[in-house]
C-alpha cells in the first residue's frame, strides 16, 4: 500500500518535472519561432546572430532578463506588484496540467496516462484558471501606480472577461458531442474523426476568443505599444517582466494544446507516436497565431467589444441550439 | 450576408499576401558582412592633413571652429620660429560632430578634411574626444599638391611677400593715391 502510494507520488513528481521542463523549453523556443517566422512574413531575417540561425537567442534573452535589476516603482502597491507576474505565469502553467500529451504509456506493466491530472471537470478547470489569469493582468496594471499600466490592466480585464463567454459557449457543443467534461474523454471521442469537421463554427469562435484571451495581435489592446507603452507590464523589469512574457507564451501553448485536443483530434494521428502528433498540432496552431499576427492590425476597442458581444456570443448560442437540434434528430 | 462574404474575402486576401511574402528573399542587408557602397562624397571621420613637404597644413586660423554649428572643434594657436603658424593643440569632439563638412569648406589651407570612414564606435563618450595626434595623418588627403605657404602673401622662410607662386610684388599703397 505504502509502496504504491510512494510510486504514485514519484510518478506525479516526474510528470510535473517533465511537463514543466517541456513547457519552459518550448515556450522559450516559441519566442524564437515567433520572431523568425514573423520576420520571414515581413521579409526580414529575424534573430540570426546568437548561434546558428539565432538558436541561442532564447538563452541570451533569459540570461539578460535574469541579470537585469528588478525595480519597483515609487508609490506602487508592493505586495500586489510583486505577486501579479507570478499569478499570470502560474495560471498559465497550471492550465496545461489537464492537457493529455499522448495515449496511455505502459511501463513495467503499469499503465501510465500521459497527463498530469485527469480531472473529470478538466474543461471547467481550464476556464477557472484562465479567469484567474485576469487577476494577474488587472492587479499588475493597477499596482504599478502608472497611468499606462492602469489603462492596460482595465482593458485587459474587460477584454478577458468579455471573451471568456464566447470561449466557454463555443465549447458546449463539443461537450455535448463527447458527453464529458474530461479532456481525455473528449480526445477519445475523436478517435474516428476530429471535431473540427463537425463543429467548424465552434472552432472559429474558439480560436478567435483564445487569441483574445492570450492578448495576441489583433487583440493586444492591453499592451498596445503605440498607445500604452507596454500596457499592464510597463513598469516591470527583469525576470518579473520575463514572467509576464513567459505566461503569454505558455498561454499560447496552452491554447494551442486545447485547440488541438478539442478540435484537431488531440494525439490521434497515423504512424508517428501520439505525443509527437500533439506537438505537431500545437505548433501548427502556434504558427497560425503568428501568421495572424503578421497579417492583421490591432482592433479598436469598440470593434473588439462589438465582435465579442454582438457577433461571437450570438453565433455561439445559435451553434449550441443547432448542435442540440441535429443531435436530437439523429438519435 | 453580403458584408460577411466581403469581410471573409478581404481577410483571405490579407492572409494570402503575407503568405506570399513568406517565400520572398528578405531585403535586410546583413551589415558587418555586407557594407552598402558609400556615396562618392560620403562624409565621416575628420583628419588633419600635411602639405607635400610633410609639414602640418593647419595654421590655426579658427575658421573651422567658428563655422562649426555644434562647436565641436577647439584649438590653441602658436607660431614657429620660422614664422609659420600651427595649432599647439587641436581637439575635435566626435560625440558632438554632425559630419556636416562646413569645417572642410571653411579651411583656407585644406588642412581639415572629412574621410568616408564611419566605423569608429566607442564604449564611452570620452573616447570620442580626438586630440591632434589622433587627427594628424601623414598624407595630403584629397588635395595632393597644395601648400598654403607657397601661395600665401606673408613672409616666411619660403620667401618674402610677393615672391610666392603666381604672386605680384606688393603694390606701394602710396603710389595709387589720387
Amino acid at each position: 500500500m505504502m509502496l504504491t502510494w510512494m510510486a504514485g507520488f514519484l510518478l506525479l513528481i516526474v510528470k510535473l518535472a517533465v511537463v514543466l521542463f517541456f513547457l519552459l523549453f518550448v515556450a522559450a523556443y516559441l519566442v524564437w519561432v515567433e520572431r523568425k517566422f514573423l520576420a520571414r512574413l515581413q521579409i526580414r531575417y529575424g534573430p540570426n546572430r546568437a548561434g546558428k540561425f539565432g538558436l541561442l537567442q532564447p538563452i541570451a534573452d533569459v540570461v539578460k532578463m535574469v541579470t537585469k535589476e528588478d525595480t519597483v516603482p515609487d508609490g506602487a502597491d508592493k505586495a500586489f506588484f510583486l505577486i501579479a507576474p507570478a499569478v499570470v505565469a502560474t495560471t498559465a502553467f497550471l492550465m496545461f496540467s489537464v492537457v493529455p500529451l499522448g495515449s496511455d504509456l505502459t511501463l513495467f506493466g503499469r499503465k501510465i496516462p500521459l497527463v498530469v491530472t485527469d480531472l473529470n471537470i478538466g474543461l471547467l478547470f481550464v476556464f477557472a484558471l484562465s479567469s484567474l489569469g485576469v487577476y494577474g493582468v488587472a492587479l499588475g496594471g493597477w499596482a504599478s501606480n502608472s497611468k499606462y499600466g492602469l489603462l492596460g490592466g482595465i482593458r485587459g480585464a474587460a477584454q478577458m472577461i468579455s471573451y471568456e463567454l464566447p470561449l466557454g459557449l463555443s465549447l458546449i457543443p463539443i461537450i455535448m458531442l463527447a458527453r464529458s467534461f474530461s479532456i481525455i474523454d473528449i480526445v477519445d471521442a475523436q478517435a474516428r474523426y476530429p471535431f473540427i469537421l463537425v463543429q467548424p463554427v465552434a472552432f472559429v469562435i474558439f480560436v478567435i476568443s483564445a487569441m483574445a484571451e492570450s492578448k495576441r495581435i489583433p487583440f493586444d489592446l492591453p499592451e498596445a505599444e503605440n498607445e500604452l507603452v507596454a500596457g499592464y507590464h510597463t513598469e516591470y523589469s527583469g525576470m518579473r517582466f520575463g514572467l509576464f512574457f513567459l505566461g503569454e507564451y505558455v498561454n499560447m501553448m496552452v491554447f494551442g494544446g486545447i485547440v488541438s485536443v478539442l478540435f484537431l483530434g488531440g494525439w490521434h494521428g497515423p504512424l508517428l507516436p501520439s505525443f509527437v502528433w500533439l506537438f505537431i498540432k500545437i505548433m501548427l496552431v502556434a504558427l497560425f497565431m503568428i501568421w495572424v499576427r503578421g497579417t492583421l492590425p490591432r482592433l479598436r476597442y469598440d470593434q473588439l467589444m462589438t465582435i465579442g458581444w454582438k457577433v461571437l456570443i450570438p453565433v455561439a448560442l445559435l451553434n449550441i441550439l443547432a448542435t442540440a437540434a441535429i443531435g436530437i434528430m439523429i438519435h | 450576408m453580403e458584408s460577411v462574404r466581403e469581410a471573409v474575402k478581404a481577410l483571405a486576401a490579407g492572409f494570402a499576401e503575407t503568405f506570399k511574402h513568406l517565400f520572398r528573399k528578405p531585403i535586410t542587408e546583413q551589415y558587418p558582412e555586407y557594407k552598402r557602397p558609400l556615396p562618392e562624397r560620403a562624409r565621416g571621420r575628420i583628419i588633419l592633413t600635411r602639405d607635400p613637404d610633410g609639414e602640418e597644413r593647419c595654421v590655426s586660423c579658427f575658421l573651422c571652429s567658428a563655422v562649426c554649428p555644434v562647436s565641436c572643434i577647439s584649438m590653441e594657436g602658436d607660431e614657429k620660429p620660422n614664422g609659420r603658424r600651427y595649432p599647439l593643440w587641436f581637439r575635435i569632439n566626435f560625440a558632438r560632430c554632425i559630419y556636416c563638412g562646413l569645417c572642410e569648406e571653411a579651411c583656407p589651407t585644406s588642412a581639415i578634411q572629412l574621410t568616408p570612414d564611419y566605423e569608429f564606435s566607442k564604449r564611452t563618450p570620452l573616447d570620442f574626444i580626438y586630440e591632434k595626434e589622433d587627427l594628424l595623418v601623414d598624407h595630403q588627403g584629397k588635395d595632393k599638391n597644395y601648400n598654403y605657404y607657397r601661395y600665401a602673401g606673408i613672409t616666411t622662410d619660403e620667401g618674402g611677400k610677393g615672391e610666392h607662386i603666381g604672386e605680384d610684388k606688393p603694390v606701394n599703397v602710396k603710389s595709387n593715391l589720387p
